[in-house]
Parts: structure tokens; C-alpha cells; sequence
């Protein structure tokens, strides 16, 4: 990072408004296409066909009978891919191989005239499968005796390597001090066990792609992605091409949250395209995406804190265990280094267990593996407020992270928000209000890391004095103003002049992924400093204009000026000026930015939640809720309202109603919104955002990313406002009715048994 | 596939008993496309009923409603005069889907959709409503209790369909009213349903009553043996407290996806006891109306 990406404060124009988002009218109208709105010409539909077994051996897959169907262009199996992959899990998972690991593998896919054709030829595909047992709960899988996944695999990160079939990946540790010596100083210690069930992102749009792929090895990807430039890399391994010769553009995107970060349906329709030599476009159905998509880890957690009298935190420690469906790689390091973030601890250790199951690859979800932590920390901490007589907020005061705080997970702190958000939640008239009847309070916290990462941005100066910014990390939330807002403000024009895109993966350099709440961040720093290198250009061509050195013109409120009187007496040159004659200053003005990004700032964020039960049902009803959360600065201050009520109503769903329910073959029993709710507006009230401003020393304006660690309180500030409401801790995610109702008739038996 | 849309019911009658594949009538269509469009059904005919103009009606008959099979949960809505008299039923209705979904999804539609958590179901029952089947012979009246006989299944034969659902008129100081428990606000599927039907005489006491119970048994239930505690009663919290117990009692639920066993009881019974309290409340309020 250069000295110039650093913090400086100052008076902004644009920044911190609120206009329309560019995209806005296009979404409203039906005009913008997402991934499944695009078509071609000769375009064949694809399918695939999924193994309804959680667990079985693929014996032999007969495409015979399928081939012959009339309007039937290709079918492909693990056969059509590469042999040799770097990516080797997600091959399996796109294409299964010897096994099938979870209900809805995909075993082999066809492509035809009309998706009637396509359906139709996979009945007459035939799958000998030998079907074995399944497992799919964390702790089950963790047994002595679970169905194996993977023969051969073996734990890392253990000290002593174990021979012992497992389905245990990975093992992480993380901490400091010396808990065991912490607990004995402790005057009060608690100790509780909780469970979280996998959700779904529920991002409205399926995935989509239209793919075109030449026996030449040279094609085309339109695709529904948080992603493209790693489509990319991934489809080029998977198939065995050149990435130079695969193009990927990215449609617009109705929600990723995560789960768009990488492939599914994209090889195998460039398989499809490549052996049929027509494009080919596969879009999933709603069941598809619940069964063979990416959830989220369950995940199964204990949690022991130990205090003082006075509410010191002597020791803490959690043991987290995550599934990630039939693939390493579930985000229990995140959990396990998340755990105890808002903390300042002496002594404290994590341990994290990476563990597979047979239920599909799990993908990134906004925060991955943070929400499940602090559910089970934040609702340790609030019981032990409640049996020390403390204040909730107070509790987490006493205790809370601050500059120069040793994290839990190694670095030290810099300037970070947690108590802000902490005195600004205890100084709200939200947690002073009454309550009513059957009603009660929660509050947590949470924290996440945030990205930065590898960008590219390219901005173009046009004739008419207006700017193009070209981006290649697609646009899930409105980054395209905010990055407009960004450049608008650097170069002192209007927002209306510019116009943000997103570029395909042959036009500009790589990008990263759009995750880690990154955007804002780090492509809105690659905007700036791409505008301040059109910017210097300009004052070059304003200082070859009036016949004087470069370094005595500056770039001002739009203008380039004589950087004082001594350098001369010139009027200000605008940027349409300047744009206008640039053809006889030197050609085309543009500027460009490349950089990796390492100063994302962490970011905190306490949640308050007023939950009104029904005794006689169990149903809990959110009344009131309230968000407060540190964004170093609010580029546009709708957006960031917009992703702390997105992530805080994902969370509130995740906690009262969603989950995937699997029977005991492994089945998923609810691959649909009707019975996998999330919630409905009617459900919720409107979710108060405060947003709190501690700039982020490693951005120019002190971004902050906004966008996952929203999510990371409602899990426990739900749970922990139901256990007040209903006089019992509640432990289980989701708190659904027929739970809570169990919980309260407990509280009830053990009332009558005194 | 084919698809028919003829103008009369006779003519509807004849194509579906000519069809020797599977047929099927689209009404609303809230059911059937989504069927359709998943794959769990392919017909080989459909008949749209909705040009079929005495299918489109509500019709005040005998002191009631005949309700055709193609009116739709909006429409129901905007009869105040049926809206007056059954407002459970109607409110059942309209708890089907979403806004847009009940400017088409029909009664009928609902009740040969055969799901065991049909919403407006229970509210027919316990009206006591009675199903117009018609077909290749004479036309029957069938009641709502005797149409569905597990989930999917219909009592209807070969080549028959509904062609409307009659309310009956009811007593002075009558009042109906349904509940249905779900996780959400709306958008979603009963996990347990309650329809309640009572009258009440001058003095406050219930002189007939009737309880349904939906999403608790392979088919909706008609509960007498609740009901009848009510009887005699003027609905005090004793009473009241025995009718939960006995529609908890009634329930024969499964564990599922939607909910346990003992949930399910034990919501059957408090939905029961609500259902009853609002029916009594309007049976009231009809009294008053009627004394201006």
C-alpha cells in the first residue's frame, strides 16, 4: 500500500449523500438481465441429473438410451472433464466421481432442444448406485463409528497423526494465556453446549449460465457470479483450458451473500456446450439450488467463560465443530478465530474442528462460521450478566476490545469501534423502552475480519468531460454508486458523470472475488487512486496547455489550477476542458489502479432485539430491533442501512425458522421457500440502523467493509431476547415454535415438580 | 397435452369423461401449474373452467351461497353479504398464498387439491358446506367432509368435478371463525388449523357448535366430541379449557418437516379455544346488527 492510501480526513461533496443507484431502473423495469435472461443462437437447454442417495457408490452410469432421444445433443459425465485438477474437490462436487456424497450430487447432465427433452432424456439415464449409510449430523460424523467419507482421509493439525478412519478434516487452535490457571481465578464460571442447523443464503435468483465452449478450447461464460475472473480459473482447471481463452462476463445478480463465490452449474454447461458444439444454458430450479448449492455449515459448539465478582473475564474457551457437507473446508478457522474477537482476554483458547458430512459443499454465507460463534459466546456472556446482577452492556464494557487489544486471534488492534457501538446501543431509547407482556430484551455483539484483496480498476476520461469506471467485482450491493460516489468526489465532478460497470474477465486485470465486504473498500480505493492518476494527467496536460512544469498544477474542485500565483496567472481548467481538447494534448486521458489490498479494517457491531412470545404456541415475534454498527465512513448511507438490516433480518431468519431438515437416509425434506422459511416482511418490524463512523486508517476516505458483520450478533441477540421472554436458555438453533414451545412447557413441569 | 377451455359445464363434463389419460381441471391454478412446472404431474388434459360463466358466480340460494368453483378467495372478499355471514370461511380463504395468489386460487381448488392442510377446509366443515359434484351421470351434493378421504385423494369418480360449494343459512346469533398456526405471518402452510361454528341462543348459551381440525390427521377432522362440550355452555373458561383438552385429544398428527406430534396436540387445542372465543364474539355482534 502506498503512503497514499492511508486515512486523511477532510470535507466531502459527494460522499455520505444518498442518490439513486445506477442500476436502480433497470432492476424496476425488467430491463437489467441476469444469468438466466441471456440466450443465444442454436442454444441447447441443459440438465443434470442428481443422485437421490445421500451416500452411494456410482457403480455405472448408462447414457446409452438417453443419447439416442431425438433432440438430444450431448451427455456428460466425470468422464468429459479434465483428469488432472488443481481444484480436485470441486470437480467432484460439480461432477461426482466413485461416490455420490450427498443428496443431490450431480452425477451426469444432458443438453437438448427444450428442457421438456432434457428432462425427459434423464429418465432414461441409468445410475447403478450402491447405497451406503449416511450421516449428516456434525457430532455423528465426528463418531467412533460414522459412515466414512473419504477412505484415506486423515486429520491435520493434529499433534499426533492418527491412522483411524475419519471424517475430521482439520483441527485449528487458536489463543493466548493460560485458561486452565484463568478458570481457577475465576468466582464464576459457565459452562453450556449449543447447536446451530446449515441455512441457506435464500438469494432469490438460482444460479444461471448461458456457456459456449469451441473443440478449438476457446469460449464464452455469461454467468450469475460474485466472481467471474475465479469462474474462470476454476472452469479452466475443471475443463483443461487456457484461462486467456475463456472469457467470463458476469450478469447482474439478485443476491449472492456468499453463496455465488464459486461454480456449480458452470463446467458442466461448458462440458455440455463443448461435446454438443452448441451453447448451452442451464438454469437451476429452486430445489436444485437447496440440494446441490452451498449452505452453510451446522455446526455444534461448547462454550466455558470464567469471572470475576466484578465481571473481569479470567478465561474463555469454546470448542467448535462445524460440517461442511461431503468436502474439507468448512468455515469453523473463522468460527474458532472469531469466537471471542470482542474481547479482551489474558487467557483464552479456541479449538475448531473441520468436519465432513454428506450434505453439500458448503459456500461462503455473509461472515462464514462467525454467527454460529457468537451465538454460543454472546449467549454465554448474557447468562452470566444475568447471574452476576450486571447490565448486559455493561458486562461487554468491562471486557471489550479496544485499540491495542492482543485479538484472540493474534494481531493487535488498531483503531476499532466496539465500545462505540456498545455506549451508543446502552445510550438509544430502544434499550430503555418498557416492555410489555410475554416480552423480552436481547443484546449482543459480533465482530468480522473484512477483506481486502487483489483489485483492478480502470477509469476512462471522456471527450464529453464525463468518466467510465470499469470494475471487475460484481455489483451485490450497490457498489456501483458508491464507487461512482467515490471517483465523483476525487475528481470534483458531478455523481451523474460517471458510470460505473462491471467489466468481463478479458477487458481489465484480475480481480477477486466480491466478499469479505471488500467492494467499498478495495475497489473503492483502487477508484480513488485510478481518478488521482487521471487526475495528475490532466494536470500535465493543463500545465502543456499553459507552457508551464507539471508539479506547478493541481487538481482542485474539478479544476486543474497553477498551484500558486508565483507559478502564474491562469484561469482553472475543468475537466471538460481538458477533456475536450485532449486529442491535442496527447491523446485519450485514463487512469488505472492495481493493487492488493491489505488494510481492511475490522469491524464491530452490537444489536438490540425486543421479542414478544406467545406462551400457548411458542411463537416469537420480533417487535423492535436495532442495529448499531461501526463503517469507518458511510460512502452512501442508504447502502449501509440497507446491508445492516439485509444481514440482521438474514440472521433473525437463521435463528427463529430456518434450517435444513434432512431425514434419516440424508434426504433433505424441505428444498423449497414453503417449508425452508425465511422470513416474509410481515414478520419483521423495521430494523433501526445507527451507523457509527471510526475511520479505517488503511482507506483514503476510512472505509470499513459493511456487509457481513451484520449478521453476526441476531443469532444470539434473538436467542438471548427469547430466554429472557420465556424464562429458559434457549440453546438450539432455530428457535422454532414446536422448541420454544418444549423449553416453556419444561420451565413448567419444573415449576410444578417445586 | 391439451388444453380446453369449454363455456358450459356440461361440455366440461363430456371432455373429461372422453379423456382416457390423466385430466385435469384448472380453476385458479395455484395448485396444478406448480405441479405442472415441478414435475410431479404431467396431465394429458387440462380443462380451464374459468370461461364457464355459472362457475364464475356467487348465488344467493335458500338463505346461503352457492359459491361457484371457479370464484376466486378475492372475489369472496368483496361479497359483503357472504363476507356477513361466514366470515371464517371467507377469511380461511384468504389465507391462502399471497395477495396474488388469492385474486385466483378458489375454494374448490383448495378442497381437491386434497392436502391435509388446506386452509379453507376446516371452515367449510365446520359450516357444515356442501360440495356440488357433477359428471357423467346426475349431479350429487356431496358434504365437504365426505369429499377428500387422505392427502391427494378425493372421493370425486371418473370424469366428475366440482362445480360450486354451498354455505347454508344460519341461525340468529351465529358466528364462524378459523385459525391457522404458521412459523410466519403469511406466505406459508398451516402446521395446525382450526375452524370453529356456533350459535348461541338470547341468553349467551351455545346451542350448536361445530370444530374441524386440519393439518393434524391424513384428512381434515370434524371434531363432535369437542364440540359438544360447548353446547349448554356460555363458553366460561372451564368450558373452555375441556374443549381445548378434547380438540387436543381429537388430533392424530405426525412428526414432520412442519412440526412434532406433541406441538401439533397441544396447538390444535389452543387454536381451538381462540377459534371458538372469536366465532362467540361474532355470533354476538350479528345479534346487535340485527337489532338495528
Amino acid at each position: 500500500m502506498s503512503s497514499n492510501d492511508r486515512f486523511e480526513s477532510r470535507e466531502f461533496k459527494v460522499v455520505g449523500t444518498r442518490p439513486l443507484r445506477p442500476d436502480g431502473l433497470d432492476k424496476v423495469t425488467g430491463k437489467a438481465q441476469f444469468g438466466a435472461d441471456v440466450t443465444a443462437p442454436g442454444m441447447l437447454h441443459g440438465a443434470i441429473l442428481r443422485s437421490p442417495h445421500a451416500h452411494a457408490i456410482i457403480k455405472k452410469i448408462d447414457t446409452k438410451q438417453a443419447e439416442k432421444l431425438e433432440g438430444v445433443h450431448a451427455v456428460v459425465t466425470r468422464t468429459d472433464f479434465a483428469k488432472d485438477v488443481d481444484n480436485t474437490d470441486v470437480l467432484d462436487n460439480c461432477m461426482a466421481g466413485e461416490k455420490a456424497l450427498y443428496d443431490g450430487h450431480a452425477v451426469a447432465a444432458v443438453a437438448a432442444t427444450s428442457p421438456s427433452v432434457a428432462r425427459k432424456a434423464m429418465k432414461l439415464i441409468k445410475v447403478t448406485y450402491k447405497v451406503l449409510p449416511a450421516v449428516t449430523d456434525v457430532d455423528m460424523a465426528m463418531g467412533a463409528d460414522a459412515p466414512i467419507l473419504h477412505d484415506g482421509m486423515q486429520t491435520e493439525g493434529l499433534e499426533k497423526k492418527s491412522r483411524k478412519p475419519t471424517n475430521i478434516a482439520q483441527r485449528h487452535e487458536f489463543g493466548h494465556g493460560d485458561v486452565d490457571a484463568g478458570f481457577k481465578q475465576a468466582d464464576l464460571i459457565v459452562e453450556r453446549s449449543f447447536t446451530t442447523e446449515a441455512t441457506h443464503q435464500g438469494y432469490i435468483e438460482p444460479h444461471a449460465c448461458l456457456a459456449n465452449l469451441g473443440r478449438d478450447g476457446r469460449g464464452e461464460l455469461w454467468c450469475c457470479t460474485q466472481g467471474h475472473y475465479y469462474v474462470r480459473e476454476l472452469c479452466a482447471d475443471l475443463l483443461g483450458l487456457d484461462e486467456s481463452q475463456l472469457r467470463v462476463t458476469a450478469s447482474e445478480i439478485g443476491g449472492g451473500f456468499g453463496g455465488k463465490t464459486t461454480v456449480f452449474i458452470e463446467p458442466v454447461a461448458l462440458a455440455l456446450a463443448r461435446k454438443s458444439g452448441r451453447p448451452v444454458k442451464i438454469v437451476m430450479s429452486r430445489n436444485e439450488v437447496f440440494r446441490a448449492s452451498g449452505p452453510t455449515s451446522s455446526s455444534s459448539i461448547d462454550v466455558k467463560i470464567g469471572v470475576k465478582n466484578d465481571g473481569t473475564i479470567t478465561a474463555a474457551f469454546a470448542d467448535l465443530r462445524y460440517q461442511g457437507g461431503a468436502y474439507p473446508g468448512s468455515p469453523v478457522e473463522f468460527g474458532a478465530m472469531s469466537a471471542f474477537a470482542c474481547y479482551n482476554l489474558e487467557n483464552v483458547k479456541t479449538i475448531g474442528w473441520d468436519v465432513v458430512a454428506n450434505r453439500p459443499k458448503q459456500a461462503a454465507y455473509r461472515a462464514p462460521g462467525a454467527p454460529m460463534a457468537a451465538f454460543a459466546i454472546e449467549s454465554v456472556v448474557d447468562e452470566i450478566a444475568g447471574k452476576l446482577r450486571m447490565d448486559p452492556i455493561d458486562l461487554r464494557l468491562k471486557n471489550a476490545a479496544a485499540a491495542g487489544t492482543k485479538a484472540s486471534f493474534g494481531p493487535v488492534y488498531s483503531d476499532i469501534g466496539l465500545i462505540r457501538t456498545l455506549e451508543a446501543a446502552k445510550n438509544h431509547p430502544h434499550y430503555s423502552a418498557p416492555l410489555g407482556p410475554n416480552q423480552g430484551r436481547g443484546i449482543a455483539c459480533g465482530f468480522w475480519f473484512n477483506f481486502g484483496g487483489q483489485t483492478s480498476v480502470s477509469l476512462t476520461v471522456n471527450a464529453d468531460g464525463t468518466v467510465g469506471v470499469a470494475v471487475g467485482t460484481p455489483d451485490i450491493g450497490g457498489s456501483r454508486a458508491s464507487i461512482s460516489q467515490m471517483v465523483a468526489e476525487e475528481l470534483g465532478i458531478e455523481y451523474s458523470q460517471v458510470r460505473a460497470l462491471i467489466a468481463d474477465t478479458a477487458t481489465l486485470g484480475f480481480n477477486d472475488v466480491t466478499d469479505g465486504s471488500r467492494v467499498t473498500f478495495a475497489t473503492g480505493l483502487a477508484a480513488i487512486e485510478a481518478a488521482r492518476n487521471a487526475a495528475k494527467i490532466m494536470c500535465e496536460r493543463a500545465a502543456k496547455t499553459w507552457g508551464i512544469p507539471s508539479d506547478a498544477v493541481v487538481w482542485e474542485d474539478g479544476h486543474a489550477k497553477p498551484v500558486s500565483s508565483n507559478a502564474g496567472d491562469f484561469e482553472p481548467l475543468s475537466l471538460k476542458d481538458i477533456a475536450a481538447s485532449a486529442a491535442n494534448t496527447g491523446g485519450p486521458i485514463a487512469g488505472h489502479y492495481e493493487i492488493n489490498a491489505d488494510g481492511a479494517g475490522v469491524s464491530f457491531s452490537t444489536h438490540i432485539a425486543d421479542v414478544e412470545m406467545d406462551p400457548e404456541t411458542g411463537r416469537a415475534e420480533i417487535k423492535r430491533y436495532t442495529v448499531f454498527q461501526d463503517a469507518g465512513k458511510a460512502i452512501h448511507p442508504s447502502y449501509v442501512e440497507g446491508q445492516f438490516q439485509g444481514g440482521a433480518v438474514q440472521g433473525i431468519g437463521w435463528a427463529l425458522n430456518e434450517e435444513y431438515i434432512y431425514n434419516k437416509d440424508g434426504q433433505l425434506q424441505n428444498a423449497g421457500f414453503l417449508d425452508y422459511r425465511i422470513p416474509v416482511a410481515s414478520d419483521l418490524p423495521m430494523i433501526d440502523a445507527v451507523i457509527l463512523e471510526v475511520p479505517n486508517p488503511g482507506h483514503p476516505y476510512g472505509v470499513r467493509g459493511v456487509g457481513e458483520t451484520s449478521i453476526v450478533p441476531p443469532l444470539a441477540t434473538v436467542a438471548n431476547a427469547i430466554s429472557a421472554a420465556a424464562g429458559v436458555r434457549m440453546t438450539s438453533i432455530p428457535m422454532s415454535p414446536p422448541k420454544v414451545l418444549e423449553a416453556l412447557d419444561s420451565v413448567l413441569i419444573a415449576e410444578a415438580a417445586e | 397435452m391439451r388444453y380446453e377451455a369449454p363455456t358450459s359445464v356440461s361440455e366440461a363434463a363430456k371432455l373429461l369423461a372422453k379423456e382416457k389419460g390423466l385430466a385435469r381441471i384448472l380453476a385458479g391454478g395455484t395448485d396444478l401449474i406448480v405441479q405442472m412446472k415441478s414435475g410431479m404431474i404431467e396431465p394429458d388434459l387440462v380443462v380451464d373452467i374459468k370461461r364457464i360463466d355459472a362457475l364464475k358466480r356467487i348465488k344467493k340460494e335458500k338463505g346461503g351461497f352457492r359459491v361457484g368453483a371457479a370464484v376466486s378467495g378475492a372475489e369472496m372478499e368483496e361479497h359483503e353479504e357472504l363476507c356477513a355471514l361466514w366470515p371464517g370461511v371467507v377469511e380461511a380463504t384468504n389465507l391462502i398464498g399471497s395477495t396474488q395468489v388469492q385474486g385466483r386460487a378458489t375454494m374448490a381448488g383448495n378442497l381437491c387439491n386434497a392436502s391435509p392442510a388446506a386452509d379453507c377446509v376446516p371452515a367449510l366443515v365446520a359450516a357444515d358446506a356442501v360440495a356440488r359434484v357433477v359428471g357423467p351421470k346426475k349431479g350429487r351434493d356431496v358434504p365437504v367432509i365426505k369429499m377428500t378421504t387422505g392427502p391427494g385423494k378425493t372421493t370425486l369418480k371418473r370424469g366428475e368435478f366440482v362445480e360450486s360449494i354451498f354455505l347454508p343459512s344460519r341461525k340468529k346469533r351465529s358466528g364462524d371463525a378459523y385459525l391457522r398456526f404458521i412459523p410466519r405471518t403469511e406466505m406459508d402452510i398451516a402446521v395446525v388449523g382450526a375452524g370453529v361454528s356456533l350459535t348461541l341462543d338470547k341468553n349467551g348459551k351455545c346451542s350448536d357448535a361445530r370444530l374441524s381440525l386440519g393439518a393434524v390427521a391424513a384428512k381434515v377432522l370434524l371434531v363432535e366430541r369437542a364440540a359438544k362440550i360447548l353446547i349448554g355452555s356460555n363458553l366460561d373458561e372451564e368450558t373452555l379449557e375441556k374443549f381445548a383438552a378434547a380438540a387436543s385429544a381429537a388430533a392424530k398428527p405426525i412428526d414432520d418437516k412442519r412440526g412434532t406430534v406433541d406441538f401439533r396436540k397441544k396447538v390444535s387445542g389452543v387454536l381451538a379455544r381462540r377459534a371458538a372465543i372469536i366465532a362467540a364474539e361474532r355470533a354476538m355482534t350479528t345479534e346487535k346488527k340485527g337489532k338495528k
